[in-house]
This record gives structure tokens, sequence and C-alpha cells, in this order.
């Protein structure tokens, strides 16, 4: 479950401004430091004191607790996912790549401002440019929805959206999801029905089940909607509303059920049972 | 993806001029079809011309009916209340298409321009002749399972994939262009997808230089007696095998006029004016779709891999038929 930040820009004319963006590495926050003080007392002063940096910091919390870290620290992947760097980016010659667009954007309601090729899409400037590598590559053809994001309240892919395009909007990653160390209640609801195996698609799908909340609040259809022309607010979703509507994210896990079950109880707010019965 | 300039559109005008003044330029909505071919390679415009924020989202009654922005989104199109009250068979088809993600993104100008899913033309190491003229067509002989049972030629056999097409050719909607002058056109549903004949690599017939501003649809009384059936191979988020747009404007128990189309069987959505001119008159009954779906499906000419198709179709009509009046 771990989440280790590793931001190495692909293209290799970005490698020069490593060595300027290494120099500025942020300090451990408070919330770091207590975690790493809980999980290991002994190792902290010593880490404070030799003046460990954040990215050693991360690559170090990876190898310590590797099978270590239980799922009530689940709250730790967040403070690992906060992005690192983002002034860093802002440093780049507009005139230096062909095709450069400035792009200024809210990320995680943060005002960010980078310079993107043309060609690259949200995803790849997420990942590869903010350091936010939530959102996930799965097959970079809107085929599997491992990608999904929140944009201006609307789920959406990120691999078929150009970052040139989000000029002026607002996004958000399952890094924004939580509010400090509180879970968003869809995080908490798959946590709770395991609704994941690798965990690979699960970034997607709860963005994306977050933003079907909204949907389902707002009274849209989905292809099975019994009366279309019927028209109301506030719909509670049935399981084969809930898969028709979550259609758009694969689980190659194949973790289905618990992913009903999840964005029922999160829907409701009641405690659901899993539904293991298979429609073949 | 090969290098290509962004520009940003402010109105329509200025999209049309950009357009015309770079022949290899491409026009930009919500890019779900465009930007996955640009990373096969299958398309390389050098330059994007986002239209995204251009005011073509409304969706209005007027005189004859109901016009659709270019630029609004799949998922308002088909959650407008208008058209989920009186053209619930629009939104039933936009609904049966791709993933809420997919038509969060997808505009509707851009729905009717994607390309086709043949595998082959996707591959560039395949021969295709809509990718490239005068390669060949890989799907004649190869896999043609998904292909077209109606109107393909030699130089093609692949099948049109938009299921919200299929809807608005059977409303009998038009589509209304912006075009190089300045002057606007509108063009009849039944016109603006074309069969491959000797140009596969043409799947309509707008022009380099012109924008969809809005899609048409006349007024009509089929709200209470429409079905959209898509068959596929699985349940959600694939595209059709076959699928039927069926609406019935009933006088008591005869049929005044039937309305219908099918995806998946053609390079265009494929009016049934066989099925429809059979049903003209006569009681709504299932023994009459029937026989009118085996009237249209008697024509068909299917393929090595997709004979399945013929009886799929009969029985598509059939259904959606029914359910049409059933309500
Ligand atoms: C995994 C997947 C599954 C899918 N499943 C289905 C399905 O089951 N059924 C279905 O129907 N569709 C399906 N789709 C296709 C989807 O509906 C289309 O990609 C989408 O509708 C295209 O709209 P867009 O705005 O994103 O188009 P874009 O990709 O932006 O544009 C497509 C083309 O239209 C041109 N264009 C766009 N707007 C205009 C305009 N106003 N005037 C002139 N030219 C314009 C562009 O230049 C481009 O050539 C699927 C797509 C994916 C990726
Ligand atoms: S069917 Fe058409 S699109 Fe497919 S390979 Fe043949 S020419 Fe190309
Ligand atoms: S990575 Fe975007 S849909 Fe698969
Ligand atoms: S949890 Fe492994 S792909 Fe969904």
């Amino acid at each position: 479950m771990l989440v280790i930040i590793e931001r190495q820009p692909t293209i290799a004319f970005f490698s020069f401004q490593l060595i300027n963006m290494k120099q500025k590495r942020t300090a451990l926050s408070p919330e770091e430091q207590k975690l790493f003080g809980d999980l290991m007392p002994e190792e902290l002063e010593e880490v404070l004191d030799s003046g460990l940096h954040r990215r050693h910091f991360l690559k170090l919390m990876s190898l310590a607790t590797a099978g270590l870290l239980a799922s009530h620290l689940i709250g730790a992947e967040q403070l690992f996912a906060r992005a690192a760097d983002i002034d860093d980016i802002q440093d780049l010659i507009p005139g230096a790549i062909e095709n450069g667009v400035n792009l200024s954007f809210n990320v995680n309601s943060k005002a960010t401002k980078v310079l993107v090729d043309s060609r690259m899409t949200l995803l790849d400037t997420l990942r590869e440019r903010i350091g936010l590598t939530g959102s996930k590559k799965g097959c970079d053809h809107g085929q599997c929805g491992a990608c999904t994001v929140i944009v201006d309240g609307n789920r959406v892919l990120s691999c078929l959206t150009l970052a040139a395009t989000c000029e002026g909007k607002s996004v958000i990653t399952i890094e924004g999801l939580a509010k400090g160390n509180e879970l968003n209640p869809m995080q908490a609801a798959f946590l709770k029905h395991d609704g994941f195996q690798c965990g690979y698609c699960t970034p997607g799908q709860i963005c994306s089940a977050v933003a079907l909340m909204k949907e389902a609040k707002e009274g849209q259809a989905s292809f099975v909607t019994k009366d279309i022309r019927a028209q109301q607010q506030g719909i509670l979703l049935t399981d084969e509303e809930i898969s028709e509507r979550m259609s758009g994210n694969i689980c190659r896990c194949g973790a289905y059920p618990n992913i009903v079950a999840a964005i029922k109880e999160a829907q409701t707010g009641k405690s659901v049972e899993q539904n293991w019965l298979f429609v073949g | 993806m090969n290098p290509f300039k962004f520009s940003m559109a402010q109105n329509q005008s200025q999209a049309v001029n950009m357009l015309v003044s770079n022949n290899s330029a491409a026009l930009l909505g919500g890019g779900t079809n465009l930007l996955d071919l640009m990373k096969e390679h299958v398309a390389a415009p050098t330059e994007l011309i986002d239209i995204t924020r251009l005011e073509l989202k409304t969706i209005e009654k007027n005189a004859l009916g109901i016009s659709l922005g270019a630029l609004a989104k799949n998922t308002d199109t088909a959650n407008h209340p208008i058209i989920r009250s009186d053209y619930p068979l629009l939104s039933k088809a936009i609904l049966a298409g791709a993933s809420a993600q997919i038509r969060n993104m997808a505009t509707n100008g851009g729905n009717l321009l994607q390309r086709t899913r043949c595998s082959y033309f996707y591959d560039i190491a395949m021969p295709c002749n809509k990718r490239e003229p005068g390669s060949g067509c890989a799907a004649m002989e190869g896999f043609n399972r998904m292909h077209a049972i109606f109107g393909w030629s030699d130089q093609c056999v692949a099948v049109y994939p938009s299921d919200m097409a299929v809807a608005l050719s059977a409303l009998r909607a038009s589509v209304r262009v912006l075009q190089q002058d300045g002057s606007s056109r509108n063009i009849a549903f039944d016109d603006f997808h074309i069969l491959p004949g000797q140009h596969p690599e043409k799947d309509n017939s707008l022009k380099h230089g012109e924008l969809i501003t809005s899609i048409e649809i006349p007024e009509n009384k089929l709200a209470a007696h429409s079905a959209y059936v898509k068959v596929r191979d699985r349940n959600s988020y694939a595209f059709a095998l076959v699928s039927v747009a069926a609406g019935l404007a009933l006088e008591g128990a005869r049929i005044g006029d039937a309305h219908i189309s099918m995806g998946g069987v053609a390079h265009k959505p494929w009016r049934a004016l066989k099925a429809e001119a059979f049903l003209k008159g006569k009681t709504a009954s299932t023994a009459n779709f029937r026989a009118a779906a085996k009237a249209e499906m008697a024509a068909a000419k299917p393929l090595s891999h997709n004979k399945f198709k013929v009886e799929m179709g009969i029985n598509s009509i059939t259904n959606a038929l029914e359910m049409a009046l059933k309500g």
C-alpha cells in the first residue's frame, strides 16, 4: 500500500533540472516525523540529525516498512503521497521545448503552474511532472479507467486528456480526497470492504466512485435505469446500477463484489453485507 | 505522438479560419478518439485546435424540434430533462456507449466523427485502405467478426461504431455545419455518413475546414414507444455487435410510422428502410415485427466470420420493436 514518490523525468532533457531540484529537497513534515518516530523510534534522532531529506526518508521507509505497514496506518500513504518539489518544475525555460504550453491549473486545491509539452497527457503531467503518482496508467487508451481523476467535478480519463486543455480547471486526484489524515468516506469504505487486491485499479475506482455519488445525487441516468423518462434526484443505487455505472473501471483482480459493497455503504452510510452471488 | 502545435479557438469563425489555414490541422473536442488515434500514429495532425471553449453547448427547443450544441458533452445531452422526456431513445443510445468517464469528455460533434474500431485500422503494421488508401484491406480475409454485413465494398468492410448516431439516424436528425465562407449548411443524417465505396478513407461528407455547430432533431411522436437494443460481448463498456434503435408512431393498434436504424452492421448507421416500409400501416404485433426484420436482413451480405449477425439482426430488430411497443 505504500506509495513512494520517485520522480524520474523520462525526458533526458530535464535532467539538468534534477541537480537544482535535489538541493532544494524539502525537509520532513511534522506528521512524517511523528509517523517515523512511531514505527522506528530509535532511528528518528539519527535521521533528523544526519539531515536526511524527504526523498531519502521515503526510500528508507519503503524498506523499513515493507510488510510492516498495517492498514491502520493507512494514513501514512497520504503523507507520502504529498507532491514534492512542485516549485522546481516552474523554473523550466518556456522556449526550451518545442510546442511548450504554459499551464496554470488547480491540482488538489493547490494553484499549480507547469510547462508541458503539447503532447503531454494530464496523466503524465500529474505523475511525471507534479509527482502525484496515485493516478495509474493501465492502458493509456481509455479502456481501463485506472487513470480516472475528477476535473471540475466530473470523472474523466486523464490518459485521454491533454494537459494543455486543463488551463484554469480544477483537478482532484486520489491524493486530494482525504482531509489531512481523515479518509474520504469512499476510501474508508473501500478499506473496510477490501475493495481491491493488488490495488492498481483502486485510485481510479475510488475517484470514479466519488464522482458517481454526485451523479446519483443529481439524478443522472444510466443504461440500466428502468424508466429513463421519469426524472428524480438523489437516486439510491442498486447493485445493478452500481455495476453499470462503474463499468468504466476494470479490475483485473476481480474485486467487483467488494467494490459494489463499498460504494453501497458509502452511499447509504449504513453497514452493507457483501453480495457474493455471481450472476452469469 | 507526432509534435503538434496546440491552439485554442475563442469563437467559431476563428476555429474555421485556423482549420482552413492549415491542411493538416484538426479540431479537438473531448479528444477521446483523436488522442487515441494519435498515440497509435493513425492520426498525425500538425496542429490541434481546442474547440471545447466555444459556446456551442446549449440544448434547446426550437420551432422544428430540438437543437443539440456540437460541444455539449454526451453526458449532459443524455441527461437533459427535455431529451429524457421527449427523446428518450437518444438518451438510451448515448448511455449504451463507452463509459461514464468517456461520456463526460465526449462531445456530440466528436461522437459523430469517431472513426471505426476495426483493429487493422488501428494497427499501422497492417494494410488498411481507410488509413492508407491503396494498401489493401486486412480485414477482408482476416478476422472480420466485428465487421459489416451491409453496404461494404471490395475496399473496406469496417463498421461505424457510434451508438448515439444510430438513434439520431432513427430520429431522422440533421447536422448543421459552418462552412469556410462563413455560411451554414444542413446535412440530412442519411447523407452525413457515407458507404466506403472506392474511398474508404472518407467516413462522411464533411469537408476540411468545416465545423459542426449543432445536431437538429425534428419533433416526433415516438417518446412513449421507443427502445435501444445493444448486443455486445460483455454487458457494458463494449462496442456493439449489433444494435437497433426503434421507435413506433402508433395510430391505435396500427403503426403510423416505424423508425428503425441499426448499428454494428455497416459503414454508417443503417436505416432499415425495408423494415420501415413493411410496417407502415400494419398492426403492431410480434409476427409483423419479425416479418419486417426478416425483410430487412434478407439483403445482408455477411463476411466469413460474421454470419451470426444476420440472425442476431432479425432477433434484435424484433426485440427492439417489442420493447418499443411495450414502452
Ligand atoms: C474505450 C472506449 C470505448 C468506447 N465505447 C463506445 C461505445 O460503446 N459506443 C460509442 O458510441 N462510442 C464509444 N466510444 C467512442 C466515444 O464515444 C468517442 O470517442 C467520442 O464520442 C468522441 O467524442 P470526442 O468529443 O472525444 O471526439 P474527439 O476525439 O475530440 O474528436 C473526434 C473527431 O471529430 C472531430 N471533431 C470534433 N468536434 C468537431 C466539430 N464540432 N466539428 C468538426 N469536427 C469535429 C475531431 O477533429 C476528430 O477528428 C468509446 C471510446 C473508448 C475510448
Ligand atoms: S475493413 Fe476498412 S478499416 Fe478495416 S482494414 Fe479494411 S480498409 Fe481498413
Ligand atoms: S490508463 Fe486511462 S483508461 Fe486506462
Ligand atoms: S485490485 Fe488489482 S486490478 Fe483491481
